[in-house]
């Protein structure tokens, strides 16, 4: 069975983020991007499951500007197979929306048919937590989104997902779409000899066009702005003082 | 303009808090009607068409409906959306599930995480992990949106019930079934809906040292909480995670001990009231957005603190 993981070029989850001064978006000029974290743990996940047999083949797919190159790159060290770029912006603030992503993704699977795809549950820049659930609609597959754990066997996938109350345990016809969740694994480190040979992997170069794509944005960012800052308020001397504070000056006790 | 609103559901029991919060974030937006599915779901629609500004409560029931299963629910909304110019839901992991695939289904974009309404078209959500705020206008023929339950005043319930429908539920696709839940039982407030918080990080150094946090979240009636760093180390359970990646709170008052104050959890939490800060460490970033901070040691300070209030 083929794995496909879709990854995404954001943002280094270490960086600290600037809003730039006219309100028209955040700086990523000379800002040192990696791949989302939460889709290393879903480019682990599959190959854990090539290295467990389950899975014959891992491909790693990336959509935006050319530097993703740089994250397929980095799946391909981690283990992956080989890796489809699809060139769908030249700025690198342009940033492709979860529904135009989720159409080139599903154009890419009626190619490669896969038998699951592991996404990331959310990209840790536009935060939108969508693009598995909306792929997983277009194909009219199953979803199994905030994955901690995965068992493949006998056509279904037994997923076990992180929800508000605690933990529920579903199983969905395969081909299926999973999301990663921040416990699913620990995502291994590349080592050197690995980066050396994902040099020689396969990565192939496509456009929207080539899918007949329109990867236009249907949500117009009208600004961006700082968000509201809390002001440090007081350092107390004592837990008395801390209790008479809250008492007395704020009121929640 | 109508919204039709996804009502918090789960088995049988409608999340008020929730529900209701988000009925006051979508008022602006139009007439509201609360659609409540599930396999039982007429004493949760009972309830919502309580909730003030409800014009209309869709009760649907059908066993495929049950669990929320993603599949299932969209497609019942999908089957509902002609009517309506907005589809809402608070912004909880079971709507985070649902409603990007309702939008697919309609060839929309979801808006997810909305923490403002400027207007019927436009919206503001919180980015980056909340250091920007992003303000976003559809062009959309239907907007799809959930809406963060801190960042909106749950509408009063009263005693006008809005009238209450049945509606058909389309048949099951039948891709996915229910296997178990693992709820954990607790006494203790709901975390996003708390009036008060007490989280522990990475310095509570263990789960066992997490005892202390739970006491004194017990004497002060509140929800535990706990930073990404110390679910990660295993002190605590993840849906106790406060932070970009975990749950959003804005409670009256918020507790932090041994929390250095990572962007990552200042995200789940800036927006509460009065936020305490406990930590050994002077410089730890969370006291620059503490209202009150404690320099020292939690293991004094903490079974101190739990004594004296």
């Amino acid at each position: 069975m083929k794995v496909l993981v879709p990854v995404k070029r954001v943002i280094d989850y270490n960086v600290k983020v600037r809003v730039k001064a006219d309100g028209s978006g955040v700086d990523l000029a000379n800002v040192k991007m990696s791949m989302n974290p939460f889709d290393e743990i879903a480019v682990e996940e599959a190959i854990r499951l090539r290295e467990a047999g389950t899975a014959s083949e891992v491909v790693v797919v990336s959509i935006g500007v050319k530097q993703a190159q740089e994250t397929l790159r980095t799946g391909l060290a981690m283990g992956a197979d080989r890796a489809i770029l699809i060139v769908a912006a030249e700025d690198v603030h342009q940033d492709i929306e979860p529904l135009a992503v989720a159409k080139l993704l599903t154009a890419v699977i009626a190619e490669e048919e896969p038998g699951l795809v592991i996404c990331g549950k959310q990209a840790i820049d536009n935060d939108m937590n969508a693009t598995g659930q909306m792929l997983a609609a277009l194909l009219g597959w199953p979803q199994a989104t905030f994955a901690s754990k995965l068992e493949l066997g006998d056509g279904r996938a037994t997923v076990t997902r992180e929800v508000d109350g605690g933990l529920q345990t579903i199983a969905v016809k395969l081909p299926a779409i999973v999301t990663a969740d921040l416990r699913l694994n620990e995502p291994r480190y590349a080592s050197l000899p690995n980066i050396m040979k994902a040099k020689k992997k396969p990565l192939v170069e496509k456009t929207p066009a080539d899918y007949g794509v329109d990867v236009t944005p249907r949500l117009e960012i009208v600004k961006t702005a700082e968000p509201e800052g809390r002001k440090a308020g007081v350092m107390v001397a004592s837990v008395d003082e801390l209790v008479a504070k809250l008492k007395d000056e704020a009121g929640v006790l | 303009m109508a919204v039709l609103l996804l009502g918090e559901v789960t088995d049988g029991k409608l999340n008020l808090d929730a529900t209701s919060k988000a009925v006051a974030g979508a008022q602006t937006l139009g007439e509201v009607t609360v659609l409540c599915a599930g396999a039982s779901a007429a004493d949760a629609a009972g309830e919502a068409a309580k909730i003030e500004g409800v014009a209309k409560v869709l009760c649907a029931e059908d066993a495929s409906l049950g669990h929320r299963l993603a599949e299932a629910t969209a497609a019942l909304i999908v089957s509902l959306a002609g009517d309506y110019s907005h589809v809402v839901a608070p912004a909880t992991t079971d709507a985070k599930n649902i409603l990007p695939r309702v939008a697919a289904l309609l060839d929309v974009m979801v808006i997810s995480d909305v923490s403002g309404v400027v207007d019927a078209d436009t919206f503001e959500r919180p980015v980056y992990a909340g250091n920007a705020i992003q303000t976003v206008k559809s062009a959309d023929p239907v907007k799809v949106l959930t809406l963060r339950t801190a960042s909106f005043e749950a509408a009063a319930t009263g005693n006008d019930a809005a009238p209450v429908e049945t509606v058909a539920v389309p048949e099951a696709p039948g891709l996915s079934e229910w296997v178990e839940d693992h709820v954990a039982a607790s006494d203790r407030p709901e975390l996003t809906s708390a009036k008060r918080v007490v989280s522990g990080g990475r310095g509570v150094g263990s789960d066992e040292n997490f005892a202390l946090i739970e006491k004194l979240a017990d004497k002060l009636g509140a929800a535990v909480g706990a930073s990404r760093a110390a679910v990660d180390s295993g002190y605590a359970p993840n849906d106790w995670q406060v932070g970009q990646t975990g749950k959003v709170v804005a409670p009256e008052l918020y507790i932090a001990v041994g929390i250095s104050g990572a962007i990552q959890h200042l995200a789940g939490m800036k927006d509460s009231k009065i936020i305490v800060a406990i930590n050994k460490d002077e410089e730890a970033p969370i006291f620059q957005i503490a209202d009150y901070g404690l320099a020292a040691d939690l293991f004094t300070a903490v079974p101190e603190l739990t004594e004296k209030l």
